[in-house]
């Protein structure tokens, strides 16, 4: 969901005081980046950064990062795209879930530097203008959510589930989107959204 | 995770030479200081674990377009190292004439990770043995030669009733390698030397007491495909889990059967979840091959692919149940409509 402009109760939120607080391990980085061992194609110094660039909702952006850094960790801590949930950091609860390449992954999984070259979607490149993507309105629409943790991943999964014509039924929709968990046990309503949205989808 | 480095495969030569180089020829391939990335669903989790600690990854998914074959032919079938489970088990022609191979493929995982996970890296998936992939524990023969086995008289519900050491009982946790076994699978290893092929039965090792070596690939070897000869089309995977979806097996089976005017001419079985390596039950075949299907074969059949079985304490009811899924799949596969 997208933040409204204003609807914060104060100037000063977690969000921003977190990113704050940990610039100053990240000028050094950055500092170091201009190193040119760092960009050779051969295997890198694992001790220096190295500069990647990822494309994400359609716009490339040149970081330089550890090796170790995944795509969720890039997107969450380098970008400032905190759609994209850190929920096991472990491929096994679907928090994570983006598009590479229009198919869907798990970004805790994807090395960030093997992911260069390619398209990456997230939960913030949905929307259009002012219009949510279908399947955002049918999880609204369905109040197919309680605590909302899971549902970026959620909702990135169930456009790929549609798109590659698993939404035939609702056992059909169940078996595919079993990659994503929700403790909040808002399966049936997820499951509703996903029926409501994919005629749409379809439709293009 | 600790520190690596990164370096992009341009082409196999190059794959080979990278891996192969950092690697001390006594480690076991499992330790070698250089490991492959393809999906990376199993070494980027065991890397967040300190399970696996290679100092150098070599990215190898620049090799796709050469190594990503989905290819059936008239005698039959090619499968690149790097085809992605997800394409594999929606090709038509794999499920027309590979239902077992589909089946093994969509029953596993959940979509996402089929979309990242490679058919190779599928089959050198490590255990899910619990106390394997925790390293708070330090008794794994796994992880530490000589430690011992945590497992053994620990909580050992999902673990191995079949091909068991006194060193080792970890379950092969993979579902397609039951597949390629029964199928009578060969495996294309590029190595130094260039490409060799060998059955896909000889690819994993039985713990014995050596349960940190796992397959016969060397440090510097990576799979690059899997071939299969004629068409299977009456063959079966059927898997019983803890829950309907996105789980390790219990208890599976793969079934292939060459049935002709009601006699069964060729029958292959292989289980998955209850046994240390891709197992084959070639003892349940040979009571098949030239009878007819009725319940009391099936159930002779189930009785002698568990008639070495050994459970623990906590996993002797895989036993029964892998018996019942035996019967159950065979009983599929003599019915199924080709």
């Amino acid at each position: 969901m997208p933040d409204k402009p204003g609807s914060r109760s104060s100037g000063f939120d977690r969000r921003a005081f977190l990113a704050g607080a940990a610039g100053g391990a990240l000028i050094p980085l950055t500092a170091r980046a201009a190193s040119e061992d760092a960009r050779a194609p051969a295997a890198q110094d694992p001790a220096l950064p190295v500069e990647v660039t990822l494309n994400v909702n359609g716009k490339d952006k040149r970081l330089s990062i550890d090796a170790r850094t995944t795509v969720l960790d890039a997107l969450r801590e380098h970008l400032k795209l905190t759609g994209s949930k850190k929920g096991c950091d472990h491929g096994q609860c679907g928090a994570c879930t983006v598009l590479i390449d229009d198919r869907r992954v798990l970004s805790c999984l994807t090395l960030a530097l093997a992911a260069e070259g390619q398209e990456i979607t997230t939960i913030e490149g949905l929307a259009t203008d002012d219009r949510l993507h279908p399947m955002q309105q049918a999880f609204i629409d369905n109040d197919a959510f309680q605590c909302g943790y899971c549902t970026p991943g959620q909702i990135m999964s169930a456009i790929a589930c549609v798109k590659e014509g698993h939404a035939g039924s609702e056992a059909d929709i169940r078996e595919h989107m079993s990659g994503n968990i929700c403790r909040c046990a808002a399966y049936p309503n997820i499951v509703a959204a996903v029926k409501q949205a994919a005629p749409e989808i379809m439709k293009g | 995770m600790r520190p690596f480095s990164y370096q992009r495969a341009s082409d196999p030569d190059m794959a080979v030479q990278a891996l192969g180089v950092a690697a001390a020829a006594n480690n076991p391939l499992t330790k070698a200081a250089a490991q492959p990335l393809a999906g990376g669903t199993t070494l980027i989790d065991l890397m967040k674990l300190d399970v696996m600690r290679p100092t150098a990854i070599v990215d190898i998914n620049p090799l796709a377009p050469a190594w990503s074959a989905i290819a059936p032919g008239g005698d039959g079938l090619r499968l690149g190292a790097l085809a992605k489970m997800s394409d594999v088990a929606a090709h038509a022609e794999i499920q027309r004439s590979y239902p077992v191979i589909a089946d093994s493929l969509k029953l596993a995982a959940s979509a996402q990770l089929r979309n990242m996970a490679t058919l190779g890296g599928n089959v050198m998936q490590r255990t899910r043995c619990n106390y394997f992939r925790d390293v708070s524990y330090e008794n794994c023969n796994k992880r530490n030669p000589g430690s011992g086995c945590a497992a053994m008289d620990g909580v050992n519900r999902m673990h191995a009733v079949l091909g068991t050491s006194d060193q080792c009982i970890a379950t092969y946790p993979g579902d397609f390698a039951q597949a390629l076994i029964a199928l009578d699978a060969m495996v294309e290893i590029t190595g130094k030397a260039g490409t060799r092929s060998m059955p896909f039965a000889q690819l994993h090792r039985a713990p014995g007491s050596t349960p940190d070596i796992e397959t016969a690939l060397q440090p510097g070897e990576l799979i690059s495909a899997f071939s299969i000869s004629g068409r299977w089309p009456r063959s079966v995977y059927l898997k019983a889990r803890d829950r309907q979806s996105y789980e390790f097996a219990l208890s599976s089976a793969a079934i292939a059967l060459d049935v002709q005017d009601g006699a069964i001419r060729d029958a292959r079985v292989a289980l998955g979840g209850v046994a240390t390596v891709p197992w084959r039950a070639r003892e349940a075949e040979a009571l098949l091959k030239g009878q007819r299907f009725d319940e009391a074969l099936a159930q002779r059949v189930a009785d002698a692919a568990f008639a070495d079985a050994r459970g623990r304490r906590h996993n002797s009811f895989k036993i029964a149940l892998g018996k019942r899924i035996v019967a159950r799949a065979l009983q599929q596969a003599v019915t199924m409509e080709i």
